[in-house]
């Protein structure tokens, strides 16, 4: 009994990301609308797009293959996958030790190489220039985010996420000289990752300056509802993923009650929102810096996540 | 008794060889040679196969070949099983590939009877078990896949890359036979089971080890007596490069392990320090070196550097554990290290013998000439799909598995006492992340524009689909490494044995015991993967999303010109090339690592020439390192070249003069 109600968490926690992601790109844009003094659409706006273009027809390029008919699918389900597997609102959750936090890095680089692979298929320049300029800038990315696991699992002694959040929850760890570089480096790759300013810029359309959106300008229609719904869940996944390691406070352990459970919703979502107004007060207040400089914005990123490292590996109390 | 069977199949194979000398030009030949090669190999893995999961007690033959007061030693342990299941299986699946790929070679006469005769040589050296017989083995091994580089000899470039593998095949055979002559000792004590009793001094034993992995190195591609590898690996048929870029270069591996695991003794804590940096630096450059590339095959072949690179990493760690006495850590570097060895041949095999597909239906091997052969090659195209995956170290396929064991390895290592091994290990795992980062990069490109696109020439316009033989080694690839990544639990009990026999008996714990099979390798609250359930969760929620959208929202699709903002540009060339897609990170590492410089030449307004981007490439290794060693051998052999013209008086002279100077130092010496 007790296990079925565990997986049922577990079922509960995949269904609820699911769920949330539209909203929180929703608040984001509203919140950055309103930074700039612009009523902007209600947060509720990502559901009616998405609604939209699951109903419409596809178009497809004449030279598109089947591999491009494939990719959303895949693309959605590997970062679902990922998505599901971070703590959200408890942690120790019955599939959580089916993949650490090195394999969640990894299934989003496999999400990464189909959408890549998807913007080189119809053989089109803008395509091209996203497929690589994305490649780049992951190719320093997930280093960095590798990392960044590298400090937290030497102070943690774990790669497991429910335990790195046990870990955290722990009194003793305290302020720490490599946990600070952690959070930058992830903070930095969590922006170069979704596509955020200064490293892209999700709301534009002007060709030479987009990464993310040039590699899927040929997608309409369902294809496009599912790649757009795939970015929402990765951008829910890293919130989720910082708060599950530097704020795991509030969260529900499993086979804890449902009035626990309902308290750990109730945190997540304060600390949801309380990231998606950081991470838009952020945007709106930097501007956005040429294509070739990420690699120094990234590098940066790296070098702090190698130096937490180092340090944890001369003492273990920074 | 298997011992003699294998090494009885091994001289059936050289029996192959001796028809396919006499009758190599005759129709049929092909099909014979690879066919019965084909049969041996299944046996001999099945041999080998039966050997590590069964009784796995040694068993050794001595026959009176070789050194007379020696004999021929011959020993199957865990150890060359193991490896002899990577040879032969890479060496069934290539056989198989060539009965249709055979079909298509301009010159059989010159590939069929080396063919066996290298798989012959690559089982022999597996099996040896004394110095004399291992570097024989080894050097029919290094000559019969010269023989096969230099199949297409009459193009120049094929004809530089065989000398140069020539030239650094001697020298790893050299090193080889000093780090022997080493530990032998000065009584000659060269099978190998004297050698592991002999006593050597600590010196010796470094100096050794240094021999052994610049002669093992050589041939397996470490940074930096790389250089010979992508020029001669692509050289070859396909069919040849895959196996000499999948299994020979573990072959050579094998080599290293043997003498560093089983013949040295307790190593030093540098070794390990050593072998972790030069791993560390062969994974990066490998894959840089791979980005740059433009032909598909030396793509192929620099990445094989990287993935040697890898190997390496797990071998220095499991050193370094070994120095330490700590043999759990060990256990695990060990079989991160084996399981890349095995995942290494088959995905390398696979995209190898993919690009032979490829050539054989276009006639290059220049992406820059490629694309869209998606298209008329889907069945191929998916092989190769999930070859690239695979070598990305994605989820759920194996590359990724060996990957994850060998950061948890790293993650284990800040227990070590020495400090300089402690700076370095973290070091080395970031350059094995950026390794893995960039590898999926290179293989976005590799698959990007080779498969996918509009077909940028009429060759790749008019491509056809490969043979039924050459898809069924494909996809036999292909599964084996969906299995291995989503069965890792089985693969590491199978490697088991193979790591206790060479770590003290120490090993991981059993995954076969653990729920779903799921890989924990030291405990389980410290890291768990489960390949099978991220494949089935990721199968299951994108088919249920796709069900449900087709049903309940819009399955309709229509086909139009691509949109591309408005601007569609009918011609194939604005699509992004090979060269346009690595120049980000040519930008980013280019500049640094190589020196790279790129020069636009933009004529003046009213001038109708074309614009040009040039971008010139050096190769640091190459200019910094073998340059200068081939001046000054030339510097010196002209300066020798006015001995060659002498007067029979003068040689005379010169003869009575060198025995005087010789006289006269053991003289000195006594």
């Amino acid at each position: 009994m007790a296990l079925t109600a565990d997986y049922a968490v577990q079922g509960c926690q995949m269904l609820l990301t699911l769920l949330l992601a539209p909203l929180l790109t929703g608040f984001v844009r509203t919140i950055k609308a309103r930074l700039l003094r612009r009523r902007g659409p209600t947060p509720l706006q990502p559901y009616r797009d998405l609604l939209k273009l699951l109903r419409k027809e596809v178009v497809l390029a004449d030279s598109a293959s089947w591999l491009f008919r494939v990719a959303p699918y895949l693309i959605f389900a590997a970062i679902w996958v990922g998505a599901a597997l971070v703590p959200t609102f408890a942690s120790g959750l019955p599939f959580s030790w089916t993949a650490d936090l090195i394999a969640i890095v990894a299934l989003l680089g496999t999400a990464r190489f189909f959408l890549a692979l998807a913007g080189l298929d119809v053989g089109t320049s803008f395509g091209g220039i996203g497929a690589s300029r994305e490649m780049m800038i992951a190719s320093l990315a997930e280093p960095a985010m590798l990392m960044m696991v590298f400090t937290l699992s030497l102070l943690a002694g774990t790669t497991e996420l429910s335990a790195v959040a046990r870990f955290m929850l722990n009194a003793d760890v305290g302020l720490r000289v490599s946990l600070a570089l952690a959070l930058l480096a992830l903070v930095m790759v969590a922006i170069a990752e979704n596509a955020r300013i200064p490293v892209d810029n999700p709301a534009t359309h002007l060709e030479l300056t987009m990464v993310h959106e040039a590699m899927v300008l040929e997608y309409s229609g369902r294809h496009l509802a599912l790649i757009e719904l795939a970015a929402a869940l990765k951008l829910l996944l890293y919130l989720s993923l910082t708060a599950c390691i530097f704020v795991p406070w509030g969260m529900a352990t499993a086979g804890a009650g449902p009035v626990d459970y309902l308290g750990g919703v109730v945190a997540y979502l304060a600390k949801l929102a309380t990231g998606g107004l950081l991470l838009a007060l952020f945007e709106t207040s930097i501007a956005k810096m040429r294509v070739f400089r990420v690699g120094e914005f990234l590098g940066a990123a790296l070098m702090l996540g190698l130096l937490g490292t180092l340090l944890l590996f001369v003492s273990r109390s920074l | 008794m298997p011992l003699s069977l294998l090494l009885g199949l091994a001289m059936a194979l050289l029996t192959v060889d001796l028809h396919a000398i006499a009758a190599s030009r005759r129709k049929g030949c092909s099909h014979r040679v690879y066919g019965v090669s084909l049969t041996i190999c299944i046996i001999l893995l099945g041999t080998a196969l039966a050997h590590l999961l069964g009784d796995r007690t040694p068993a050794t033959l001595t026959l009176p070949l070789g050194l007379p007061w020696l004999g021929a030693h011959f020993r199957l342990d865990a150890l060359s099983a193991f490896f002899l299941i990577v040879v032969n299986l890479g060496g069934a699946v290539a056989s198989l590939f060539a009965l249709g790929y055979g079909q298509h070679e301009q010159a059989p006469e010159r590939v069929l009877p080396f063919y066996p005769a290298f798989l012959a040589g690559m089982n022999l050296v597996l099996l040896a078990d004394d110095a004399f017989t291992f570097l024989f083995a080894w050097e029919f091994m290094s000559l019969s896949s010269w023989a096969l580089v230099m199949a297409h000899h009459r193009e120049p470039a094929n004809a530089r890359a065989g000398y140069l593998y020539l030239v650094m095949a001697c020298f790893g055979t050299l090193a080889l036979l000093l780090a022997f002559g080493l530990l032998a000792g000065p009584d000659g004590g060269y099978d190998f089971a004297a050698i592991r009793a002999a006593q050597v001094t600590p010196g010796a034993a470094a100096l050794a080890l240094a021999l052994a992995l610049a002669g093992a190195g050589s041939k397996a591609g470490l940074v930096p007596l790389h250089v010979w590898l992508p020029l001669a690996h692509p050289a070859a048929p396909s069919h040849v490069s895959a196996l000499m870029s999948g299994v020979m270069t573990k072959v050579a591996v094998y080599g290293f392990i043997r003498i560093a695991f089983d013949l040295l003794g307790e190593p030093a804590w540098w070794w390990g320090g050593l072998v972790l940096a030069l791993g560390g630096i062969t994974a990066v450059l490998g894959v840089l070196y791979a980005l740059m590339q433009h032909d598909l095959k030396r793509l192929l072949a620099y990445h094989t550097v990287e993935n040697i690179g890898i190997i390496f990493i797990g071998l220095g760690l499991a050193l370094a554990f070994q120095t330490n006495h700590m043999y759990a850590n060990a256990a695990l570097a060990l079989t991160a290290a084996l399981f890349h060895i095995l995942n290494h041949s088959l995905f390398k095999s696979l995209l190898f013998l993919g690009t032979g597909a490829v050539l054989t239906a276009t006639g290059e091997r220049d992406m820059e000439r490629l694309g869209g052969l998606i298209h008329p090659m889907p069945w191929t195209a998916l092989a190769f799909l999930i070859g690239a995956a695979a070598i990305s170290a994605l989820p759920p396929l194996n590359g990724f598995v060996s990957e994850w064991l060998t950061f948890q390895a790293i993650l284990a290592s800040p227990e070590l006492p020495q400090w300089p091994l402690k700076f370095l290990v973290p070091a080395v795992g970031a350059l094995l992340a950026l390794s893995a980062a960039l590898a999926a990069t290179c293989f976005v490109k590799a698959f990007g524009i080779t498969f996918l696109g509009r077909p940028r020439s009429p060759a790749a316009a008019g491509a056809r689909e490969t043979d039924r033989y050459s898809l069924v080694a494909l996809f036999v690839l292909a599964a084996l490494c969906l299995l291995a990544g989503i069965l890792p639990g089985l693969v590491v009990d199978g490697l088991s044995p193979v790591v206790s026999m060479l770590n003290g008996s120490t090993r991981l714990t059993a995954q076969s015991s653990q729920p779903w099979l799921t890989l924990v390798p030291v405990v389980d609250v410290k890291s768990t993967y489960n390949g099978l359930l991220v494949l089935l969760f990721m199968a299951i929620s994108g088919t249920v999303a796709a069900l449900l959208i087709h049903r309940f929202a819009s399955a309709a699709a229509r086909r139009g010109p691509a949109w591309d903002c408005g601007f569609p540009e009918a011609s194939p060339a604005t699509q992004y090339t090979a060269g346009s897609f690595a120049q980000p990170i040519r930008r980013v590492f280019g500049s640094v690592v190589f020196q790279a410089r790129e020069r636009v030449f933009m004529p003046p307004p009213g001038d109708a020439r074309p614009a040009r981007l040039e971008v010139e490439l050096p190769d640091p290794v190459w200019d910094r390192g073998y340059a200068p060693i081939a001046a000054a051998v030339v510097a010196l052999s002209t300066r020798f070249n006015a001995f060659q013209y002498l007067t029979i008086r003068r040689y005379l002279s010169l003869v009575f003069g060198a025995l005087v100077v010789l006289l006269l130092g053991m003289v000195l010496w006594r």
